[in-house]
């Protein structure tokens, strides 16, 4: 587990996995692409609105995930003095800031025509806009402060802090009333969606899980390489 | 205990007093945070004549009366209390007797409230529209789905 900690043993797996990691998300995306729109079923209640789905709950864990994984390195990087959490860190936030803007477009496009509205300011909606916004201000945060070592120990505190919102996000419709519906998806109980709606939802999400994996391992290469350079 | 164990120590404490500073934070303006009331929750006696307001709940079955092409009658009701809303406007696609929605708009008098947006609100059901004529056709059909 090395390479989870190690720069240059990352930099030697990120050599051998990147291709099928790139290849697996081009081939899992034509697979849920197929899914999503031809092999899956009609919502009784929603019609085939219901397919933006196959987008907005892939990105939106997506965004949280990366958003646990930076907050993870964070500490490791804080507490256990490992430099590679501060590289994870910069090379991610814009992968992590992506997802949150997907998840909030697609959101308010299925929003508009099952809701009756683009956006409202409910529990669930600010706080994902709240994470677009913290990770906004990791990404201008690490563009702006010159000096790298106080730079990287700012940005890591920041997200700490930031990581307050992620249970936020995660309970804020069981928490208060919101218009965003609960989670379908809970593990502890049984899901209460049909499997054959299921099925691209989970190809969808490994699609997402492997684009954002390819992506990061091209990013986090790029910032090892510029740190060895020191131009970062 | 070694340095690096205290520093950690110090993040997680650290993490801990803001995540439980935010929580009674936003535990102590629930009423605010809520995006909307239910009719249950809402004081008859002590209602505020026009001020804006949002209330959730269901349509209440049978309660929909269609006045005129673009204004309408119905109560929304959370299995407890309900409450007559009048709106003008376009209702959205879901709405319909037994669906959520949240109503925004505000008391025109102590019984009748108003609405100046209406919203549908789905739930976190998800199952093919084929089931759906099975399970009627077989009488599985859960009458709160509608």
């Amino acid at each position: 587990m090395k390479f989870l900690v190690n720069p240059s043993k990352f930099n030697e797996l990120a050599d051998y996995i990147f291709k099928p990691v790139l290849i697996l998300s081009i081939l899992l995306f034509a697979l849920g692409l197929l899914f999503s729109f031809y092999l899956s079923p009609d919502d009784y209640q929603q019609g085939s609105t219901v397919r933006i789905m196959y987008v907005h709950v892939p990105s939106a864990w997506l965004a949280l995930l990366t958003y646990a994984i930076m907050t993870l390195y964070s500490i490791a990087a804080l507490a256990f003095r490992i430099p590679f959490g501060f590289i994870f860190n910069t090379a991610v936030a814009p992968i992590g800031a992506v997802f949150t803007l997907i998840c909030v477009i697609s959101g308010s496009l299925w929003g508009k025509p099952m809701w009756g509205t683009w956006w409202v300011w409910d529990a669930r909606l600010t706080s994902v806009a709240i994470l677009f916004i913290i990770y906004l201000i990791i990404i201008f945060m690490n563009l702006s402060i010159e000096n790298r070592n106080v730079r990287e120990k700012v940005v890591a505190i920041f997200i700490l802090v930031g990581s307050v919102n992620l249970p936020i996000v995660k309970f804020s419709v069981d928490w208060w009333n919101t218009l965003h519906q609960p989670a379908t998806i809970s593990k502890l109980s049984k899901p209460s969606i049909d499997p054959s709606m299921m099925t691209p939802l989970i190809i969808m999400t490994l699609a997402f899980i492997s684009i954002g994996l390819s992506i990061a391992i091209l990013r986090i290469k790029t910032e090892i390489i510029s740190r060895k350079s020191n131009l970062g | 205990m070694s340095l690096r164990f205290q520093r950690l120590l110090l993040i997680l404490l650290t993490l801990a007093i803001i995540l439980s500073a935010v929580l009674l934070i936003l535990y102590n303006t629930r009423e605010n945070v809520s995006y909307f009331y239910t009719p249950s929750e809402i004081d008859k006696s002590n209602i505020t004549i026009n001020k804006i307001i949002r209330i959730g709940g269901f349509v209440e079955n049978d309660s929909f009366n269609k006045i005129s092409s673009s204004s309408f009658k119905f109560r929304i009701t959370d299995e407890k209390k309900s409450i007559v809303v009048t709106f003008n406007g376009i209702l959205p696609d879901l709405f319909r007797e037994g669906q959520g929605a949240v109503i925004e708009g505000a008391f025109v008098d102590k019984n009748i409230f108003n609405a100046t947006n209406v919203f549908a609100k789905h739930d976190e059901n998800y199952m093919p529209a084929s089931i759906k004529e099975d399970l009627k056709d077989t009488g599985y059909w859960n009458k709160k789905y509608k």
